[in-house]
């Protein structure tokens, strides 16, 4: 939570002002008591009734100004209270936003949308309730027992007992239902991850009938999140009756030392009164306090939660300064040792290990790409061809060896700058919801419609568009829900082309086309003008056949690297995928 | 004219509320009983405060005994009203976390039966904060309503009364000026309703791209499109801050404004107290006694238009949620549907018309004879809506008119679990449960056996790979597979089908990511899978689509030809045209 209060910056001005105007309304409520005292003691004791009317006039005056400083207050406290919580979303999001491929793995997405949900509205009630009582109630409780000593100095002190105790056992109850109210999130955040999972696995979870195990599953999460909310509704609620008791008590203690005192002739009547009144006072403001440290102690508890997101060090600095400077040397040195001045991509000695991974995943890559070729990499599944072009881009840090892209270390680059010059197209054919044209111009922001068409030509993607009633203007559901696989393949693979990138990176990204289609796009990207370095990951060997080079993966290693030709005679594996290809093709009776 | 509405759309939300309590009108009767014990309690606290001081009139002037005597009896009551509040308080939350569950319980089980177009057209985020942050948000509200409402309008009911057994002049001054507060309280929450309203709609807004990029963060990291989400985030976040600070601020107004009103109570209970008590009308401790009363009073007041504020929040999250609960389920089984059992899987479908979109028309007049053990292709040009007709065998979405029946019988009298089980479906999208590889391969047989998911594993070519994995079978996946290729991904989900091998198959693109030596080992698998059961197969493969016995080649979401291999290649059609075209990479 401290560290999340810095944020508050640019918010002082209002969180100095919304306590202090609420102090302000506090210390005139404060007068109250002792003007009904001298209304009781002067006015009736002397029947003067001009007196109490005029008494009666300061009472509305106070009131009229407690009303304006308590408007005031309540202003700046959801100025301030907003404010904080609208930066602190956008800082969580950008700060997302900066993390790295392998931190979000760890993270987990649902984690982050609950930060950045829910738990911040709840910071937001708990920073409005604090500056907007939190401070006054005890100001008030205070303020009530120093009032008390102006009027009698022993009765006073049955406040000095009583407050130290209601604090201990507000603070008790606070300390014991913190932690539980952490578990009850926990909870809730399993709660959020079942009805997720769910919607995102409908048909799967249809198609196999298990709608009724499903419910059952989230019953039982359900069930275990009330049962916790239950038990810590019962600690959080002895805070009420015990202040009351407590509170009351002091009350019978103060009427009994007032009989003595008014006995004694120390004190009058109408100050006993007063003194009553200042025992309620303390206890109406007990009462918010109690109902406010619920909420306070559900605030900080999601405070912390999205402070430790917000510690997530982004494993991937943005950009390469520090590095720089550190590496001197070694850039020196690789410009030396730079091989030919037209490579794009070099691997050197590759490995990569996963955080949290037992084995490589990558072992000794080696390899080098010129400019304007055309790279195959094919192996089976799970050999590695994601991570080797994972590391292009970046999205992965080496744990030996070396990634170059024109001659200069990945991690030299600023990520930005290495980026743009890379147009990826995933596995995952994502869309995001928006129009055809929103979502092309992820690829690059200025692009006319003429840049997209062209694009869009390319990935074969122009004859569905232009069949779109609405063309470039189609709306797309989120995930792309209203376009098949392949169409889905396509924009992606026309998103990535808008950049006009040096490199682009096709990763199985043409599964669900058929080889019709896969080989138009092919020889359409090969055609173009200012040729691009094209890397194709596939399954398929067609895909790759035609490559410059082709790298065969298999668990990790290298197990050829060569032309198709050339593979064929020496890497057994790539024989093997390729017979078995070309079998099914011979069976189709159609020439090669 | 539009907050008429408003209201009476929160009136019918705070009666589906109250349903849901009902059910627990027991703790319900307790926490009413025990707040009327409570507020007793609490209101003779200042009458004997009240006795109390008139016995201390001055020096040497106070009657010990009757003191003694009073305090006594204060003591015991502070200690009842104590009892009665914790009671009071624990059934109250009882009663809003049960109905919280139930509500819950709904919404998801309402989930489990919407029709999947529903589930397909809105935003998961926006759903799930329906469930989640819509019902914490009414849960809140609710307690809040719970603790406070009853007692506060028992408070004021008591004090009235006790007020009017005292001294009825001061006690007119009270209830004439005190409706103010009201009046105003109502009058702030009916203008801040509004407000609640956007910044709940905004904030489901913001939560479905949260959603969107935080998923996607790859691509998003990618294309380098950091600063325009965030951007486009800001966009959002700012108006959801503008709207926020605008109810929050109105809402916080009531506050004040009842505390103001307060003061005038009791100012006005000072004047005319003092004013009857210089003429002797009433006692000093009387007076005391009215003006912790007018504090009493009017507290109760603030309390409520509070509660009142926080519960047109609590009513607006609420009225999202049974939005969602009351949304049309899919139709319900017919009360005779057959129950399909091992359907040999002679599949027919009869002048079947069907469109996603009214006003476009996809698939039109289509009919098919499948045999039992058949298999069928389904090929075309990528995004001829091939998954269109999963979606109508599988009965995910209804066709418009028209039937398609198993085995003789009309599958829209059958009852859905069944038609659907008897189908083996491997979807294009993989989707993995968190939880274990185990739990995921035996979804469609939990009480499969260790050897029978084996057994299957090793058909599928998953088991090499699984039992590389750190705890082999019982290694923890996280939410969608995360850590698994897609590759790998897939062939659980093939494991998955094989483990409980239905009568009939549904292939989506199967195999896609799986690299061609994989791919010939699943293709022998998927071939003894198949024999015997009438399968449906979109696929790229020649191989597969030349051993179809009935290819049906699709066009723009419609079946242009129908036919095997051959004749098809005779017919010099459409599929002869892309058969041909299959070579030329």
């Amino acid at each position: 939570m401290k560290k999340l209060l810095k944020h508050m910056k640019g918010y002082g001005k209002e969180c100095v002002l919304a306590p202090l105007f609420k102090m302000l309304e506090a210390i005139f409520e404060l007068f109250v008591p002792l003007i009904m005292a001298r209304i009781i003691d002067f006015g009736i004791g002397n029947q003067s009734q001009p007196y109490v009317l005029k008494m009666c006039g300061i009472l509305i005056a106070l009131g009229v100004i407690g009303l304006t400083c308590s408007i005031t207050a309540q202003y700046f406290a959801a100025r301030a209270a907003v404010g904080f919580a609208t930066r602190l979303r956008h800082l969580l999001f950008s700060h997302v936003q900066s993390l790295s491929f392998s931190d979000m793995d760890q993270v987990g997405t649902s984690t982050l949308i609950t930060r950045m949900t829910s738990d911040i509205n709840q910071v937001q009630n708990g920073v409005n309730m604090v500056l907007r009582l939190f401070l006054r109630s005890p100001f008030i409780v205070f303020g009530a027992m120093i009032m008390a000593f102006t009027i009698d100095v022993k009765a006073a002190m049955i406040f000095v007992v009583i407050i130290p105790l209601l604090s201990i056992v507000v603070f008790g109850i606070m300390a014991v239902s913190i932690p539980l109210y952490r578990k009850v999130q926990t909870g809730l955040d399993r709660v959020l991850k079942r009805t997720r999972e769910n919607l995102t696995g409908a048909r799967v979870i249809r198609a196999f009938g298990k709608e009724d195990t499903e419910f059952e599953e989230f019953q039982e999460s359900n069930q275990a999140l009330v049962k916790m909310q239950i038990f810590v509704g019962k600690i959080s609620a002895l805070m009420n009756p015990v202040t009351y008791v407590m509170i009351n008590i002091a009350l019978v203690v103060l009427i009994w030392t007032g009989a003595l005192r008014v006995n004694a002739g120390d004190i009058s009547q109408g100050e006993v009164v007063a003194l009553v009144n200042y025992i309620s006072q303390i206890l109406v403001e007990l009462i918010k306090l109690a109902n406010l440290i619920v909420t306070i102690t559900k605030a900080l508890a999601c405070a912390n939660r999205v402070q430790s997101v917000m510690d997530i060090e982004p494993e991937m600095p943005k950009y390469a300064s520090e590095r720089k400077v550190n590496n001197l040397d070694c850039d020196t040195e690789a410009k030396i040792n730079i091989p030919e001045e037209n490579n794009q991509i070099t691997f050197e000695h590759v490995s990569l290990t996963y955080k949290g991974a037992g084995a490589e995943s990558l072992t000794d890559i080696d390899f080098e790409i010129k400019k304007g070729d055309t790279f195959g990499i094919i192996g089976g599944t799970g050999s590695g061809k994601s991570s080797v072009v994972n590391l292009i881009p970046r999205f992965y840090d080496v744990t030996k060896g070396r990634v170059l892209v024109n001659g200069k270390d990945v991690r030299d680059y600023d990520l930005n700058a290495l980026r743009s010059k890379i147009g990826m197209v995933m596995q995952n054919a994502v869309l995001f919801s928006g129009t055809i044209r929103q979502n092309l111009l992820w690829g690059n922001p200025q692009a006319d419609d003429k840049q997209l068409w062209e694009a869009l030509e390319i990935a074969q993607a122009k004859e569905f568009v232009e069949q779109k009633s609405k063309g470039l203007d189609e709306v797309i559901e989120q995930g792309g829900k209203n376009l098949s696989g392949g169409q889905r393949q396509r924009l992606t693979i026309a998103r990535a082309l808008v950049r006009k990138p040096e490199i682009i990176i096709m990763d199985d990204s043409a599964s669900a086309l058929d080889y019709a289609t896969d080989a138009k796009l092919r020889q359409a990207i090969t055609n173009l003008e200012d040729s691009m370095t094209v890397i194709i990951v596939s399954q398929r060997a067609s895909s790759v056949r035609t490559a410059n080079q082709i790298l065969v993966l298999d668990d990790g290693a290298a197990a050829g690297l060569g032309t198709s030709d050339e593979l064929l005679k020496t890497c057994k594996v790539y024989k093997e995928i390729y017979g078995s290809q070309f079998k099914i093709d011979k069976k189709g009776g159609a020439a090669v | 004219m539009s907050s008429i509405k408003a209201t009476s759309r929160q009136k019918d939300t705070l009666r589906k509320v109250l349903r849901y309590i009902k059910k627990y009108w027991l703790y319900l009767i307790a926490s009413l009983l025990f707040a009327v014990f409570s507020v007793a309690f609490t209101l003779y606290i200042p009458i004997l405060t009240g006795n109390a001081v008139d016995m201390i009139i001055g020096e040497g002037q106070v009657d010990f005994v009757s003191i003694n005597h009073i305090i006594r009896k204060m003591i015991i009551v502070i200690i009842l009203t104590g009892i009665s509040q914790w009671v009071m308080n624990a059934c109250n939350n009882k009663i809003t976390f049960q109905v919280v569950q139930d509500i819950r319980r709904e919404a998801f089980a309402r989930i489990q039966i919407l029709p999947l177009k529903y589930v397909d057209s809105h935003g998961h985020g926006e759903l799930v904060s329906r469930v989640i942050a819509d019902v914490d948000q009414f849960a809140d509200g609710l307690l809040m309503g719970f603790t406070q409402l009853f007692t506060g309008v028992l408070t004021i009911l008591g004090t009235l009364i006790f007020m009017l057994t005292v001294n009825v002049s001061i006690t007119l001054v009270v209830v004439f000026v005190t409706p103010v507060s009201l009046f105003v309280a109502a009058f702030i929450a009916k203008k801040t309703f509004h407000m609640f309203k956007l910044q709940s709609e905004t904030r489901g807004e913001e939560t479905s791209f949260v959603e969107e990029m935080i998923e996607n963060q790859k691509v998003v990291q990618a294309f380098g499109y950091e600063q325009r989400a965030l951007d486009q985030f800001d966009e959002i976040n700012d108006r959801l801050g503008a709207c926020s600070l605008r109810a929050t601020f109105f809402s916080s107004l009531t506050n004040p404004a009842t505390r103001f009103v307060n003061s005038l109570v009791y100012t006005g209970v000072g004047l005319t107290g003092a004013l009857i008590a210089i003429n002797g009308g009433i006692t000093v401790g009387q007076l005391s006694c009215f003006l912790s009363y007018a504090n009493q009073y009017t507290k109760p007041f603030n309390e409520i238009s509070g509660v009142v504020t926080e519960l047109q929040n609590a009513l607006a999250c609420a009225g999202r949620v049974f939005e969602l609960i009351e949304e049309e389920p899919q139709k319900a089984d017919d009360e005779d549907a057959v129950i399909l059992k091992n359907p040999d899987g002679q599949v027919d479908m009869q002048h079947v018309e069907f469109s996603y979109v009214p006003q476009q028309p996809l698939i039109r007049d289509f009919n098919l004879h499948v045999e039992p053990g058949q298999r069928v292709a389904i090929v075309g040009p990528t995004g001829c809506g091939k998954t269109t007709m999963i979606n109508l065998l599988m009965r995910f979405y209804d066709v418009n008119s028209g039937s398609i029946q198993v085995d003789g019988h009309d599958i829209y009298h059958v009852t859905r679990d069944s038609l659907r089980t008897s189908y083996g479906m491997v979807l294009q999208e993989t989707w993995l449960q968190s939880g274990t590889i185990f739990e995921n391969i035996t979804m469609g047989k939990p009480d499969a056996s260790m050897e029978e998911v084996l057994e299957a594993a090793k058909a599928s070519h998953a088991h090499s790979f699984i039992k590389r994995l750190p705890k082999g079978y019982d290694t923890l996946i996280g939410e969608d597979g995360g850590n698994l290729s897609q590759g790998q991904k897939q062939l659980l989900c093939i494991t998955r089908v094989m483990l409980c091998l239905p009568p009939m198959l549904i292939l989506d693109e199967a195999t896609s990511s799986i690299d061609t030596r994989t791919e010939i080992k699943i293709q022998e698998a998927f071939a003894r899978m198949m024999q015997g059961r009438t399968s449906f197969i979109v696929a790229h493969r020649l191989s597969t689509i030349q051993e179809a016995d009935i290819i049906l080649v699709m066009k723009d979401g419609n079946i242009i030809e129908q036919g095997n291999h051959e004749s098809l290649l005779a017919a010099n059609g459409f599929y002869a045209n892309l058969y041909a075209s299959q070579f030329v990479g």
